[in-house]
């Protein structure tokens, strides 16, 4: 399956953060990589939203929503700013 | 407070369908009339919701297609043989139903007159969508910001908004992978390397690039972008798949 990319989440991102997040960076914990969260890899039919780095693969972020309620773990980011 | 008043929350709205217009005989836009719009810039998108009678529901992301400058929101719909969205809207939806929708969402894959040029715009298939809107804004704004779209499509019949682009002001190089009309004296090949080098501005020029169109499609331009020697930083891409939106 073919990845999108973070321009796919924009509305996602809103719900969760409250603001615009596409054009934040992001930075990679695993390899440091530096990028607006647009361009990640977003991975849109797992079991949730899985968010990985575009030069190494490693989650960055898992979105999961249930009954409502939106779980969210970026323990993949070192970094994520406006 | 309202809920729906705290800032940055996106609030559900059921827009009414004014207009269907057909593009090619998979592509629809669809001319909606949202009750509440606060404006959008060319490029963003809007999510879309589908609820079935069981109360299913289904979400997917559109482009916006028509311009800030522009009296209706547009979206335009590529139907996908296993789409679960996208046939509806494609096939099902008429004039005077309403279609629940929010947004606009997103804020880096856009274009504002003011922020300059020159412009150079890749699209391939449906990937065009977002550029109907920046073309039709920097026309609107009455920009003079060279802008140029590369627009990469299986055949003549699958080119959507065809006699629109050409009005618009742009220099649009049209390439048909598939199939080409006889006399045809455009592009006949997908988009590479070498293409690039003739169709886009020196990386001297500094264009500033928008990429849309399939996951594969957007890989293999912005990569050859790259290695042509324009920075990386001024390549905006964005990529749809088989899921529908994007």
């Amino acid at each position: 399956m073919d990845a999108l990319d973070g321009n796919a989440i924009a509305g996602l991102l809103v719900d969760v953060f409250g603001d615009e997040m596409t054009a934040a960076t992001g930075v990679c914990a695993s390899c440091g990589a530096s990028g607006p969260v647009a361009e990640l890899e977003v991975y849109l039919q797992a079991p949730g939203t899985v968010v990985r780095c575009r030069s190494c693969s490693a989650v960055l972020m898992v979105l999961v929503t249930a009954r409502g309620v939106t779980c969210v773990d970026l323990q993949g980011l070192a970094k994520l700013a406006r | 407070m309202e809920r729906a008043a705290l800032r940055g929350r996106l609030t559900w709205q059921l827009a009414s369908v004014v207009e269907l217009v057909d593009e090619t005989p998979r592509v629809r836009s669809l001319v909606l009339d949202p009750p509440e719009w606060r404006g959008h810039l060319a490029g963003q998108h809007v999510d879309v919701r589908l609820t079935a009678e069981d109360g299913y529901q289904a979400q997917r992301s559109y482009s916006i297609a028509s311009a800030p400058e522009d009296g209706y929101l547009v979206l335009t719909v590529e139907r996908l043989a296993d789409g679960e969205v996208s046939p509806y809207l494609v096939d099902e939806l008429r004039p005077g139903d309403e279609l629940e929708l929010r947004g606009p969402v997103g804020g880096y894959f856009v274009w504002e007159a003011s922020d300059g040029g020159p412009l150079l715009l890749i699209a391939g298939g449906s990937g065009v969508v977002p550029f109907r809107a920046m073309l039709r804004h920097r026309a609107a704004a009455g920009s003079s910001v060279p802008a140029r779209l590369l627009y990469s499509s299986r055949s003549l019949d699958e080119v959507i908004y065809r006699d629109e682009l050409e009005s618009l002001g742009a220099d649009v190089r049209l390439t048909l992978t598939r199939e080409q009309p006889p006399g045809w004296t455009g592009y006949g090949r997908r988009i590479d390397e070498e293409l690039l080098a003739e169709v886009a501005w020196p990386p001297e020029q500094c264009p500033l690039v928008f990429v849309c169109g399939p996951t594969t499609f957007v890989e293999v331009a912005a990569n050859a972008l790259v290695s042509l020697g324009h920075e990386p930083g001024r390549i905006k891409t964005e990529r749809f798949g088989a899921t529908g939106g994007r």
